[in-house]
């Protein structure tokens, strides 16, 4: 917003000063994996760690998608990428429409003990990973999909599913009571509202829960190494290994390719549906 | 279109708070009702109770001549405009009129003729294909009368529909709506904090406080003859003045005695009221309306047939409000303010006297005690 004419100040001068220097301090790293992923290991050992690519080459990169050793395979990043999809797409739509719906009978359609009910689910929002992990083990071989990729989106459900009813229902309560009164006088019934007037104001809320939900689910390492065995293993529990894998060299440039390719989709969900998210969690209130 | 009767209604929350104190009210089919009252009074409880939004504790709300406590909203053949309006912010204006007719399964090609005439009736037509948010607060009040037109209901509910207009806007609602029920004819119950509402518009009204309804009649009657002490102070603007003193014998009738600055002043009483108070010796409550005590100009006017004279007393003026016709005057009197409704050429300046001409024929007469009206 303009408000009057930016004048130059030593003040502001200071600002931007210090702007540009926490901006370069968190965009340093992000350079230097970049930079060394494109570089052969020769340049890498004799080298600067901050010099440019001289001859930059995608041969890592290749070799991080699809050749590198994760342990005994030697396939590099590729399927464990693919069972990441696998498992986080359907648990983030999952967890995110169990939310949606939860939030609207929070919001307006209370019940007696529903703010107990309510109460008793946020609890799950601070139970920490570690505690539910031999209960749930438990479960899932009781329910036979222990080590598979349906077992890893079940756990990512159950826990997300308090994370997505927090923030559903706080949007939802936004929405003016009144509205869904006037629905019901109208003639509709509890999924006619839902699908009609709720549903279509809640775009920005769905933002942040798929981009809340996904780097959760996308960046988890524990579940995915306990639950995940070997066939369902999820990328973080691949590039784990890939590092962890020593034949000799370590071999820096394939490191930095397939982490950067363990976090490209959560940095694209991000830059894309970013706005929604700042949007969303600030702004909820529906005029009119 | 349909009567409406509620008989003992009861609202009991299971905290234990006892909203509705058995409500009795009945209007004939095409009456406007009106429910005024303070905030917390329990009037918009007991319309979202006629609407089935809320459940009845006890008693029983019939519609025509169905008994409806355990009928939906859907079911009860209403509709309802809210002070919010609450239009469906997703939906053009046409969506949120055909809305509840898309529900009830009328078919497109009526729900289009039902839509069109709607909209013309309520000068609309250019607005139905914008969203609620690029309306202005005037049209989406037209809105939401006409999505509750639409449906063509056997009783319209508003829920202090006019409360978030501003002040010019209210006016001109106002007589839409009580030209629209006019028009239409159907039944309206509505609820306002506004007397001036519910004295503009109301063929019966029904002031309550703290769950309990008291007084329900017509709005001069509960003008002229409020039940008691809240409702006289709270129907009319300016408020009712309130006195306090004592009735003594006058000559053949008697007189209201009251003590100004240390001096006793005397109000002589029309004949009229002789034989309902003479029981009342000692301590009351005189009310009066601003519009009966006026400056000694327009007191002289208003002396024609009848015999009685209004009395004369001087007092001295702390504040003066010019409205155009009249100008408001506040005195201290008795120990409390008095408003007068005065001609704008006799008002006085502040701080300096005035005679007052009080014109006791239409004056009321409460009990101090259980502040009931005596006569």
């Amino acid at each position: 917003m303009h408000t009057d004419s930016i004048k130059f100040s030593p003040g502001r001068a200071l600002i931007y000063l210090l702007l540009i220097f926490c901006a370069l301090y968190y965009l340093i790293p992000l350079y230097v994996m970049l930079s060394t992923s494109l570089k052969s290991l020769d340049e890498i050992r004799s080298g600067n760690l901050l010099d440019f690519p001289l001859a930059p080459t995608g041969a890592a990169w290749t070799k991080a998608w699809s050749g590198a050793c994760t342990g005994v395979q030697c396939s590099g990043l590729q399927p464990y990428f693919w069972n990441s999809v696998k498992m986080a797409v359907p648990a983030v739509l999952i967890s995110t429409f169990i939310g949606s719906l939860n939030g609207y009978v929070l919001a307006h359609w209370r019940f007696r003990y529903s703010e107990i009910f309510f109460t008793a689910l946020m609890v799950g929002c601070f139970i920490p990973f570690q505690v539910v992990i031999l209960p749930m083990a438990r479960l899932l071989g009781t329910l036979g999909i222990a080590n598979t990729t349906l077992g890893l989106v079940l756990v990512h459900i159950i826990y997300g599913v308090a994370f997505t009813t927090l923030f559903f229902r706080n949007y939802y309560v936004t929405v003016p009571e009144e509205l869904v009164k006037a629905a019901r006088i109208d003639g509709a019934g509890f999924f006619m509202i839902y699908a009609r007037i709720i549903l279509p104001l809640s775009l920005p809320i769905f933002m942040v829960c798929f981009i809340w939900q996904f780097t959760q689910i996308w960046n988890d390492f524990l579940f995915g190494v306990v639950f995940g065995g070997t066939d369902a293993q999820p990328v973080t529990v691949a590039l784990n290994n890939l590092v962890n894998t020593s034949t000799g060299v370590t071999e820096y440039n394939v490191n930095m390719a397939a982490a950067i390719i363990a976090a490209l989709p959560t940095l694209v969900l991000y830059l894309l549906a970013g706005k929604y998210f700042v949007r969303g969690l600030t702004a909820g209130a529906v005029k009119g | 279109m349909a009567s409406l009767s509620i008989k003992n209604v009861r609202k009991v929350y299971p905290n234990g708070a006892e909203i509705l104190k058995g409500i009795n009210l009945e209007i004939e089919d095409g009456q406007f009702l009106i429910l005024v009252g303070g905030s917390g009074c329990g009037k918009s409880t007991l319309l979202n109770m006629i609407a089935g939004l809320e459940t009845v504790s006890s008693g029983e709300i019939c519609i025509g001549n169905q008994c409806v406590n355990d009928v939906p909203p859907k079911s009860r053949d209403i509709a309802m405009v809210f002070q919010s309006y609450a239009l469906y912010p997703t939906m053009t204006v046409r969506e949120n009129i055909s809305f509840g007719l898309g529900i009830r399964k009328v078919p497109k090609k009526e729900q289009k003729e039902i839509v069109e005439r709607v909209a013309e009736t309520l000068q609309m037509t250019h607005l139905l294909d914008r969203k609620p948010a690029l309306l202005s607060g005037g049209q989406r009040q037209r809105v939401a009368m006409g999505r509750a037109i639409a449906r063509n209901p056997a009783l319209f509910l508003f829920d202090e529909p006019l409360s978030n207009l501003d002040a010019k806007l209210r006016v001109e609602m106002r007589a839409e709506i009580k030209l629209l029920h006019q028009r239409l004819g159907t039944t309206i119950v509505y609820v306002t904090h506004d007397q001036i509402e519910a004295m503009t518009l109301g063929d019966k009204i029904a002031v309550m406080k703290d769950g309990v309804v008291q007084q329900f009649g017509s709005p001069q009657d509960i003008y002229d003859e409020p039940a008691n002490l809240f409702v006289a102070g709270f129907i009319g603007s300016p408020s009712m003045n309130f006195l306090r003193g004592r009735l003594t014998r006058h000559g053949q009738g008697l007189a209201f005695t009251l003590v100004h600055e240390g001096t006793s002043t005397l109000l002589p009483l029309p004949s009229r009221f002789s034989a309902a108070l003479c029981a009342h010796d000692g301590d009351v409550i005189l009310g009066i309306r601003p519009e009966h005590i006026t400056d000694a100009l327009s007191a002289r006017r208003l002396e024609t047939t009848d015999a009685y004279h209004p009395t004369k007393v001087e007092c001295c003026v702390d504040l003066t409000e010019p409205t155009g016709p009249d100008t408001m005057v506040f005195c201290t009197f008795n120990a409390t303010r008095l408003t007068c409704r005065t001609h704008p050429r006799a008002a006085a300046q502040p701080g300096e006297k005035i005679e007052l001409a009080f014109d006791l024929s239409k004056a009321v007469f409460f009990d101090p005690v259980t502040e009931e009206r005596i006569g």
